[in-house]
């Protein structure tokens, strides 16, 4: 088979916040720290992980749209060049594209159409990419207000399609849908990928990103904890390497609904060594101290130094 | 018909507080100190006190209250207003003249704080937390903090007393004819005044106008316009220009009162002769009939800017006005 080509990665990424501390003592906090992704053409990647845990934050990261109090430490690479600055300025609303969760995201007094095509597209491509998710000529004058909760996922997809996104980062694209519409949504999204694009799917609905992603990556209080192909994730617990994505399965209602105790730390309160051991039934000394370094393990990825 | 409905209550409710209006300010008005005859003919003259019992009684300053009231009122309904006495003319005919002349005063200060607070509003929210933002919120901060007539003194001061530089006062040069007076000669008197009339209006459209485009900016939708590449002078043209005109037309049409409040002080400070002038005359002197005119036409003059102000916010605001349609 042919090795598929990487179009975005990412290494040791973290993303931390300038806060005024006590008075004016400036200190920073780091949300998101040693994370490590990477999307192949064709193939949609889930991000799983519970609020908080800096799904969205990643998101910005990769467009560069991060507030100015951010700073960001790592290495990202888009088609093998280094996406610096320049290269997000240049590649979102293009190459790279963010499907947004709601039409909160869209300017509530302007027309559609015109949003759709931006700054970057043009009329005649906002017309193929209606034309393709079935939306009418009236649609393009319509005010967001206006639109029902389809039609408005349909409009917030042809945002990506028109500027021929290599990269889709879609961001929560399903919550408030009934289950036919996500499924709907997250069909359109398969088809997307399977003309050759990347997709990173950011999502809370675990058993929808199940069924439509090729892999699978479990974030953790800002960190990547494992990454893994879907079939484990659908196999159960013993095809999973990670404590946590473990526990996470075993969480899932149809699994037993079992929760496990403790809450994921806050950015700022962060344990040292493993983010995960204060909570984990395997911890041992070791697990406490020190950085844990990311490990390929049967076809995956993961940062356990007990994982087999 | 729904229109005609609205239009029809904000009809009555406009006569209902004229009404209520007219009633407390006749009121007011006759129970002042100030004895309307001796302020007519002045504390130095020598007319005896039988020839200010004849003008009182001319006058019909001794029928009760009430009456007096009534009589006003069925005049005004038959379209008299009655005579001013300060200026020995009818009430409408002073009206007129110093309207017109308060009119281009109001309108100019109107125009420049709608259009300087927008833009210092905008600068001050797009840098929010910059040296140019706490510069322009603590200007305007003192600026609405400050009345307007003390504002006026010190630009008096400092622009008209010590450099020369503006008139001291008026609408037009003294000892000019009125047919030699030039546009320039008009406009070179009104600078000072409409600036003493745009600051009060200025700090409050900027403060309104920073906020919102603040909010603006750290919306989810100029979020995701960055993530479709644009720039932040193309977010803000695109989108803030259009989110926080409609509120700031809004605002700029319901400051009438604010305007007309300020016209009387800055008009007092630049004895510009205007319709907030003629009012102070007609406290000062009793003047019954022009003070209730002018409180009448300050009313309709209030009511008219947030009439607009509801119409424009209906026909700018698509969710009002399509919404309306479906």
């Amino acid at each position: 088979m042919e090795q598929k080509k990487n179009i975005l990665s990412v290494k040791n990424l973290s993303v931390s916040f300038k806060m005024y501390d006590k008075g004016l003592e400036q200190k920073d906090l780091k949300v998101i720290s040693n994370l490590n992704i990477s999307v192949q053409e064709g193939e949609i990647l889930a991000i799983a992980g519970s609020s908080g845990s800096g799904k969205s934050l990643l998101a910005s990261a990769i467009l560069g749209i991060l507030p100015n109090n951010a700073s960001v430490d790592g290495i990202m690479t888009y088609c093998g060049m280094e996406l610096t600055e320049e290269l997000q300025k240049k590649l979102r609303g293009k190459e790279i594209a963010l499907v947004p969760q709601s039409v909160a995201y869209l300017d509530p007094l302007m027309h559609v159409g015109s949003q759709v095509v931006g700054v970057r597209g043009t009329l005649e491509k906002m017309r193929t990419a209606f034309k393709r998710y079935e939306l009418s000529k009236e649609v393009e004058t319509m005010y967001p207000f206006q639109l029902s909760g389809g039609m408005a996922r349909r409009i917030l997809l042809s945002t990506a399609v028109i500027g021929d996104a290599r990269l889709i980062v879609a961001d929560e694209p399903t919550p408030g849908l009934s289950k036919e519409m996500a499924k709907d949504a997250m069909g359109h999204l398969r088809t997307l990928a399977d003309e050759g694009r990347g997709i990173i799917l950011i999502t809370h609905d675990i058993d929808l990103a199940f069924e439509y992603a090729d892999r699978v990556a479990v974030f953790y209080a800002g960190t990547t904890v494992e990454t893994a192909p879907v079939e484990d994730f659908r196999n159960g617990p013993e095809s999973l390497r990670h404590p946590y994505s473990k526990a996470l399965w075993e969480a899932l209602p149809q699994n037993g609904f079992k929760p496990i105790p403790g809450t994921q730390p806050y950015a700022g309160s962060l344990p040292e060594g493993c983010l995960f051991w204060p909570r984990c039934p395997v911890r041992t000394e070791a697990c406490m101290k020190g950085e844990i370094p990311s490990r390929s393990l049967r076809g995956g990825e993961v940062c356990c130094i007990h994982a087999t | 018909m729904n229109t005609l409905k609205y239009l029809g209550s904000t009809l009555i409710r406009m006569l209902l507080l004229l009404f209520g209006v007219s009633i407390v300010c006749f009121f007011l008005i006759i129970s002042s100190p100030i004895d309307p005859v001796d302020a007519y003919v002045g504390s130095e003259s020598n007319i005896s006190q039988e020839q200010k019992d004849v003008i009182a009684e001319h006058w019909g300053l001794n029928d009760p209250p009430v009456q007096r009231y009534i009589t006003w009122l069925k005049n005004l309904l038959h379209g008299d207003m009655g005579d001013s006495i300060a200026f020995k003319k009818p009430v409408v005919q002073v009206l007129k003249e110093r309207f017109v002349t308060s009119l281009v005063l109001m309108i100019t200060a109107w125009v420049i704080s709608g259009i300087l607070g927008f833009i210092l509003g905008i600068l001050s929210g797009v840098f929010s937390g910059s040296v140019m933002d706490r510069i322009i919120k603590t200007f305007c901060f003192i600026l609405s903090s400050t009345p307007a007539f003390w504002i006026g003194l010190l630009l008096l001061i400092v622009f008209s007393v010590n450099l020369g530089w503006f008139p001291v006062g008026f609408a037009v040069p003294v000892g000019k004819a009125a047919e030699d007076v030039t546009l320039l000669d008009r406009i070179y008197h009104l600078i000072l005044p409409a600036f003493t009339l745009s600051i009060t209006g200025v700090s409050n459209i900027a403060l309104h106008t920073r906020q919102k485009i603040i909010d603006v900016m750290k919306s989810e939708y100029v979020l995701f316009a960055k993530a479709r590449g644009e720039t932040t002078w193309q977010v803000i043209k695109r989108h803030g220009l259009r989110n926080i005109a409609i509120p700031a037309i809004t605002l700029q049409f319901a400051s009438f009162s604010e305007l007309f409040g300020g016209s009387v002080l800055a008009e007092q400070v630049f004895s510009y002769p205007g319709l907030g002038n003629a009012a102070t005359t007609a406290g000062l002197k009793s003047d019954v009939p022009l003070l209730l005119g002018v409180a009448l036409f300050s009313v309709l003059f209030v009511f008219a800017g947030n009439f607009i102000a509801n119409l424009l916010y209906g026909i700018l605001n698509p969710e009002i006005r399509e919404g309306s349609e479906k």
